[in-house]
């Protein structure tokens, strides 16, 4: 139930981002979710790819540092209130959410939100006791 | 297990008597061959008989690197240049080089004493010593190559530079002593794992590291990866090269300096005055053997201090503890006196920081600022911006209780810190002062 994420270490220097998109397709990677995070010296890019022990092979050897975590996959309907009503679930039983990104499907229909959670058996038991959908890694990776 | 057990266990009585005896002499050489020496003795109307006891020694002036410059390139010979069978240089960051010229008796009398040197590191003419030191002016590769030769171990002059291939002969040859900068025998373990060489494969017993300050945490980690013993060595060209003072395997704490050959002496940098027996200070050498380059006083700029204590290897000459930091590449942060090893200290100690840090040094609107750049890889990375942050805040708060600076942190991506295949530029100091 949880997909394969990797993230990069990057420095806030002109060019750092288009290195690793670079690097990717040069490997024949593709990629599926992306979300950055940074602060005034630094960022870290978080991937969902199509092959994450490819990319992680071939970022390594261009020197960059990468990381690897599970994170969740879940689906929702893209209409007001998917978002608040999944947040309250977690509030409710205290589960942290340590940071989520979003994204909306070709399909246009549905919106997949990735979510890293401080205990992430427990939030995967809540979001199926709710009936929210789960896309497995190996949907994931091939959306 | 000692070279020379005659002079490096004389008891301190007879080693004492034996540097008057050396010292006597060279003060009158330096003083009737080297017309620096001479005028600076008549400016301050002194002459070699005034030398009675070694304690007489801080009458004497003091020889300084710009001195050796001021005199280049052969002024500061006290024998005809067709005596001299070697010259070595190195090569000034700024201005002109510093030369220094050898006999055939200096020669093998540093041949000698890097083999004891070696031995003092536990080898023996069994070994095979692979010496990364670089060949050519500078005095480490030719340093540590004859005195392996005079030991009878097999030296490999691997040199600097491709390293990939450094790591394949050391695990070919099964080279058990191994001779380079602390830096760069972590540059070698790095691309040992690049190129899935294992440590396991490796003979390496010991290493003989030198030609740049390190730390206790630094060896520690060699160590560690090498699982190896990592022994200080210490020597300045202007002096002899590698191989004037050198930590012993027996007792690993403080390096021996090799004092039939050299006389230490620790005084205040800024007085110029002789500090008691033990306390900090910077080290100023004296020859005593040397001929065809010997110097009076040379202020090294190196801090340390000089142990009496008797070691337990039996040798009776003092250890100099290792060096902490120069008096000349201190810097003065906001009136802060801060040695570069200290900070390399401190990131050490944290958890999972590598040894490869930067400091930069800033003056903005006449206010310092230091900035510590460490690398991140993948023992400290997180996914986590939090984490990252919580670190650097850990770093500066240890900074700033060690050294009373605060510091501002940046991480950088590994081996974004230029690094030579010798020594890391630590520094960079940006003040206009
Ligand atoms: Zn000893």
């Amino acid at each position: 139930m949880k997909v394969e994420q990797i993230s990069v270490f990057l420095e806030n220097r002109a060019g750092r981002l288009a290195d690793v998109t670079r690097t990717l397709a040069e490997s024949g990677v593709n990629i599926r979710a992306l979300s950055l995070a940074d602060t005034t010296d630094f960022g870290i890019l978080r991937l969902i790819v199509t092959d994450h022990e490819r990319a992680k092979k071939a970022l390594k050897e261009n020197g960059f540092t990468v990381g690897r975590t599970n994170v969740v996959a879940a689906e929702v309907e893209d209409r007001p209130g998917g978002l608040h009503a999944i947040l309250t679930m977690f509030s409710e039983s205290g589960i942290n959410v340590e940071y989520m990104y979003a994204f909306v499907q070709q399909s246009g229909k549905n919106a997949v939100l990735i979510f890293r959670f401080d205990r992430t058996d427990e939030a995967v038991e809540i979001l199926q006791k709710n009936g929210v959908r789960i896309i497995p890694g190996d949907e994931m990776y091939n959306i | 297990m000692v070279f020379d057990v005659q002079k490096e266990t004389l008891p301190r009585d007879e080693l004492e008597e034996l540097q008057l005896k050396r010292l006597k002499y060279l003060v009158q050489r330096i003083y009737h061959n080297v017309p620096f020496y001479h005028q600076r003795f008549k400016e301050l109307e002194l002459k070699p008989d005034r030398l009675r006891s070694l304690s007489d020694l801080k009458y004497l002036p003091f020889t300084e690197k710009q001195d050796l410059r001021n005199n280049y390139p052969f002024g500061m010979f006290a024998v005809p240049r067709e005596s001299v069978v070697r010259v070595h240089a190195s090569s000034g960051t700024t201005g002109k080089a510093t030369v220094v010229g050898y006999t055939q008796r200096d020669v093998e009398n540093w041949a000698g004493l890097m083999a004891r040197s070696f031995e003092a590191a536990g080898a023996t003419r069994a070994d095979i010593v692979h010496n990364a030191y670089g060949y050519g002016l500078f005095t480490g590769g030719l340093g540590a190559h004859y005195g392996a030769e005079a030991l009878g171990a097999t030296i490999l002059p691997v040199s600097g530079g491709a390293t990939k291939r450094q790591v394949m002969l050391m695990r070919d040859f099964g080279s058990t002593v191994l001779c380079c900068t602390p830096s760069y025998s972590l540059h070698l373990y790095e691309t040992a794992l690049a190129s899935g060489i294992s440590i396991e494969d490796l003979k390496l017993r010991v290493g003989v590291f030198g030609a740049e300050p390190w730390t206790e945490e630094m060896r520690n980690d060699i160590q560690n990866k090498f699982g190896i013993k990592a022994l200080d060595i210490y020597g300045l060209s202007e002096i002899m090269g590698p191989g004037v003072a050198m930590e012993c395997i027996a007792a690993q704490e403080g390096l021996h300096i090799w004092e039939d050959h050299f006389l230490p002496e620790i005084i205040d940098p800024e007085s110029g005055e002789p500090l008691p027996l033990g306390e900090k200070g910077e080290l100023v050498v004296t020859t005593l053997t040397k001929e065809a380059q010997p110097l009076l006083r040379y202020r090294t700029r190196d801090i340390t201090r000089l142990n009496p204590v008797p070691c337990n290897c039996g040798r009776t000459h003092y250890r100099i503890e290792r060096i902490t930091g120069r008096s000349d590449d201190m810097l003065i942060i906001r009136g802060v006196n801060v040695f570069p090893s200290q900070i390399e200290s401190i990131l050490l100690e944290t958890e999972g920081l590598s040894p490869h840090y930067q400091l930069i040094i800033n003056r903005e609107s006449g206010m310092d600022t230091l900035e510590v750049r460490v690398e991140v890889d993948e023992n400290i990375f997180s996914d986590e911006i939090k984490h990252l942050q919580r670190l650097e805040k850990k770093i500066q708060t240890h900074i700033k209780d060690f050294l009373g600076v605060t510091a501002k942190i940046t991480m950088v991506e590994p081996r974004s810190i230029a690094r030579s295949e010798g020594k890391a530029q630590r520094i960079v100091d940006c003040r206009k002062l």
